[in-house]
């Protein structure tokens, strides 16, 4: 029972970190924690993780379409997809911050980084997985190549491409949770410098990036159910 | 309180203790910007040695057990088609929770140091080869399972005589992605303690020393496609009737 | 079909052989332990006394470069005067390291007497005695309340500081703090989280220099010249024992504390007063008698060794301990 109550009672600790502000443990009694100074950094977070994505998706999106179509660059795409999931996050962001600066623009330029591979890749299988019969009856009604991939592929493609958008997302979120370390402070401030936050607020800190986490993932895989039309709805496993 | 300073002769460092150090003079390891300095590399590397062992060591167990539960509950949901929404969207989860928030959602329970680390690097491994154990069970045509039972085969015997053999493309290449993964996000156990190449990224000043980091990040890249590489050949060697698949 | 079982098979026992053979050899490799008891040295030298063996300490530190060096020398010594020692260094701020020392989770870890006086025991900046016996005793008052223990004073003493580059010193002619008057709301200041909140630090910066300024961003103490150096900071958080400030004094400068917010604090070595009894005189005997080396001059070049040469901690103080004959070599 007691071994129970340790946990429990530490979470009880955490939301009310979340919710009251406190005076810091630290010296100057500052006031630390409540629930404006979380909304804060959650909104900080959701901002650099946007910029990031963006920046990605302007890069990534469009040549992953193409290459895609043209059938070119399997081997890279693949090494690409491969590396991108054995780059620790970590050593990006000491990099980023030692050799370029810390900083919202360092930051941003660092995340998008790790959400190139997921986007790229995903976006060309998923235009390799189109049925070329539907490509050839559009190639003979005249469309352009551009149009096709537009108005043929992509939208065929959706699923597959939305899946490496959420993959993308959820990397860039994940890695802006360090971002303090780099000058950017997300809600893993609460977590990384839990010196002035106490461990009720490292606890919230926790939390709360688990919570934004879920809930940016669920949203996306709506708007993916959403994006994919009927007739392409497979029973995803 | 006592006092003590009646001690032994107060010690003094010899002369040759201090060095002159001036702007110009200071090696490379000491300004700020260097990207790379290959003189304190090679001085240095056994420093890395032991984060090395210890970054083996969490990859490893944490893969081995979420491969042991991922592998057991997708046979356990193989013919529970019921079961299989709600365990991919527990498992889902458990991967889309960053794993440093993990770290201290479970310190509370499980404390400081590797074993906490483990418990959130073994539970972000479980989608990725639960998810690809049923795609490759699902993928296994159904006029071979057809063909196994008009043989006499039971259920069990068509299960691991004929679908998890068929399956082990996808099961391999779902363990691989796990391991080069955890072989990244095992770095960030510095932050709870369970030590790893992290510890030369994050710990002790190295976040502002170019060299440290890029050693520790070329060890981690390194190990990830030995594992890569080994494990596509274990592909092979298991499936001998097919090309190993590119995932 | 039984081929494929059987490798199957094989691959699965090979992987459980790797694992069990790297858990084996990963648990045979050591954590962070100190290196073992020293020979014989000169006549300052330690004396290994076997009694001390029975008793188990564990040495932690704040998490920056010249605490580090601290535990690694307080931590060896212990080591060589025969006792079981562990290390637990980088624990984090002052807050951290105080909460450690009071749940047992280390038995002791060096402190700043200016640090404890103002941050612990809230005390304004003026109130802190300017010589090292006063503020170590006044400490120890407070701290023995709290069933904790202060041993004596290093030589040394280390204080805040804020610094700036010497381009921007001469742009805006600031020799002291104070003359951040009227300059500082155009000016951007990093220094450390905790910064923030302390009387000896940001807070005092605010409430006793009357400076606002233009943002404070927190960064890694690890940070404070880089954001100087790549002009992100105007003004950084410094430490007066840095070793930046000697080797790279044409880039570095920083300005004098004529209002004495930033006291100096000589480093007192913080326990419960339970450890010191049961681990014996030896534990504060060791202790004094091997910090008694660390004047300014050594303490700034072994900043300088961990800091710009990225030695370890722990070789810097094995060099140390050695050099001032403490230990044999």
């Amino acid at each position: 029972m007691s071994a129970l109550q340790l946990p429990l009672g530490s979470f009880g600790g955490a939301i009310e970190f979340i919710f009251s502000e406190q005076t810091s443990n630290v010296t100057g009694g500052a006031k630390v924690g409540g629930l404006e100074q979380a909304v804060e950094l959650a909104l900080k977070q959701l901002e650099v993780t946007a910029l990031a994505l963006a920046v990605a998706l302007v890069l990534a999106l469009p040549l992953g379409l193409y290459l895609g179509h043209k059938g070119k660059g399997e081997l890279v795409l693949v090494g690409l997809a491969n590396a991108g999931r054995a780059l620790p996050e970590l050593a990006l962001i000491a990099l980023v911050a030692a050799l370029i600066g810390i900083g919202l623009v360092p930051v941003t330029l660092a995340l998008a980084v790790l959400g190139i591979p997921p986007i790229i890749s995903n976006a060309y299988v998923g235009v390799r997985q189109v049925d070329p019969a539907a490509v050839e009856a559009a190639r003979g009604m005249g469309m352009g190549e551009l149009a096709i991939i537009r108005k043929v592929e992509l939208p065929l493609a959706i699923s597959t491409v939305m899946g490496g958008i959420r993959g993308a997302t959820i990397a860039i979120l994940a890695t802006a949770t360090i971002a303090p370390l780099a000058g950017v402070e997300t809600l893993g401030d609460y977590i990384i410098n839990a010196s002035i936050y106490g461990d009720d607020g490292r606890l919230a800190g926790a939390i709360l990036v688990a919570l934004l986490a879920l809930s940016l993932e669920g949203l996306l895989a709506l708007l993916q159910r959403r994006l994919t039309s009927d007739g392409l709805k497979v029973k995803t496993v | 309180m006592s006092s003590s300073l009646l001690l032994a002769a107060a010690g003094e460092v010899g002369g040759d203790f201090f060095k002159e150090r001036t702007s110009d003079t200071l090696p490379c390891q000491a300004k700020p910007n260097e990207p790379f300095c290959f003189d304190w590399a090679r001085e240095n590397i056994d420093r890395f040695g032991t984060p090395t062992v210890q970054h083996l060591e969490l990859v490893v167990i944490s893969v081995l057990i979420g491969f042991a539960i991922a592998f057991a509950i997708a046979l356990f949901a193989h013919r529970r088609s019921w079961l299989q929404p709600p365990l991919l969207a527990a498992t889902g989860v458990l991967y889309t929770i960053p794993s440093i928030a993990f770290f201290f959602l479970l310190l509370p329970v499980t404390g400081i140091g590797k074993d906490t680390a483990i418990i959130a690097l073994a539970a972000y491994t479980l989608q990725i080869i639960y998810r690809n154990t049923m795609l490759g069970l699902a993928n296994v045509p159904a006029s071979t399972k057809d063909a196994a039972r008009g043989m006499g085969y039971t259920d069990r015997q068509i299960l691991w005589r004929v679908e998890l053999p068929l399956a082990i493309p996808e099961i391999v290449a779902g363990l691989r992605v796990a391991i080069v993964s955890t072989i990244a996000i095992a770095t960030l156990a510095v932050f709870i303690g369970g030590g790893g190449l992290g510890t030369q990224i994050y710990g002790g000043g190295n976040l502002t020393f170019p060299t440290s980091v890029f050693i520790a990040l070329a060890i981690v890249l390194l190990m990830a496609m030995v594992f890569h590489v080994a494990l596509l050949v274990a592909q092979r060697f298991l499936t001998p009737w097919r090309k190993a698949r590119v995932a | 079909m039984r081929t494929h079982q059987t490798r199957l098979r094989v691959l699965l026992a090979a992987i459980a052989a790797l694992a069990l053979t790297l858990a084996v050899a990963a648990c045979g490799s050591s954590d962070d332990s100190t290196t073992s008891g020293s020979t014989e040295g000169g006549a300052g030298a330690i004396q290994s006394n076997p009694d001390n063996g029975k008793v188990s300490l564990t040495i932690g530190s704040k998490n920056f470069p010249e605490q580090e060096i601290l535990g690694e020398i307080y931590a060896q010594a212990l080591t060589a005067a025969g006792y079981k020692v562990k290390s637990a260094l980088n624990l984090g701020s002052e807050t951290v390291a105080q909460k450690a020392v009071k749940t047992g989770q280390i038995s002791g870890y060096p402190e700043y007497a200016s640090t404890a006086l103002t941050s612990f025991f809230g005390l304004e900046p003026e109130e802190v005695p300017a010589d090292a016996t006063e503020a170590w005793e006044k400490a120890n008052e407070e701290f023995e309340k709290e069933g904790l223990e202060a041993f004596e004073p290093t030589p040394f003493a280390s204080a805040n500081a804020v610094g700036t580059t010497t381009e921007t010193a001469k742009k805006y002619d600031l020799k002291t703090v104070s003359d951040l008057e009227g300059v500082s709301e155009k000016l951007s200041l990093y220094g450390s989280p905790e910064c923030r909140q302390r009387i000896d630090c940001l807070a005092g910066l605010e409430s006793l220099y009357g400076l606002k300024f233009k943002s404070f961003t927190p960064v890694d103490i690890g940070l404070r010249y880089t954001v100087l150096e790549k002009g992100q900071a105007d003004l950084s958080i410094l430490f007066t024992t840095d070793p930046q400030l000697s080797a790279e004094s044409d880039k570095f400068v920083i300005l004098e504390d004529d209002k004495e917010v930033f006291p100096a604090g000589n480093v007192i070595f913080v326990t419960t007063q339970k450890v010191a009894e049961e681990a014996g005189p030896d534990y504060e005997e060791t202790i004094l008698q091997v910090q008694e080396g660390l004047d300014l001059k050594v303490m700034q070049e072994l900043d300088a060794r961990v800091e710009l040469e990225k030695e370890t901690p722990k070789a810097a103080a094995k060099a140390y301990l050695e050099s001032a004959g403490y230990i044999g070599s």
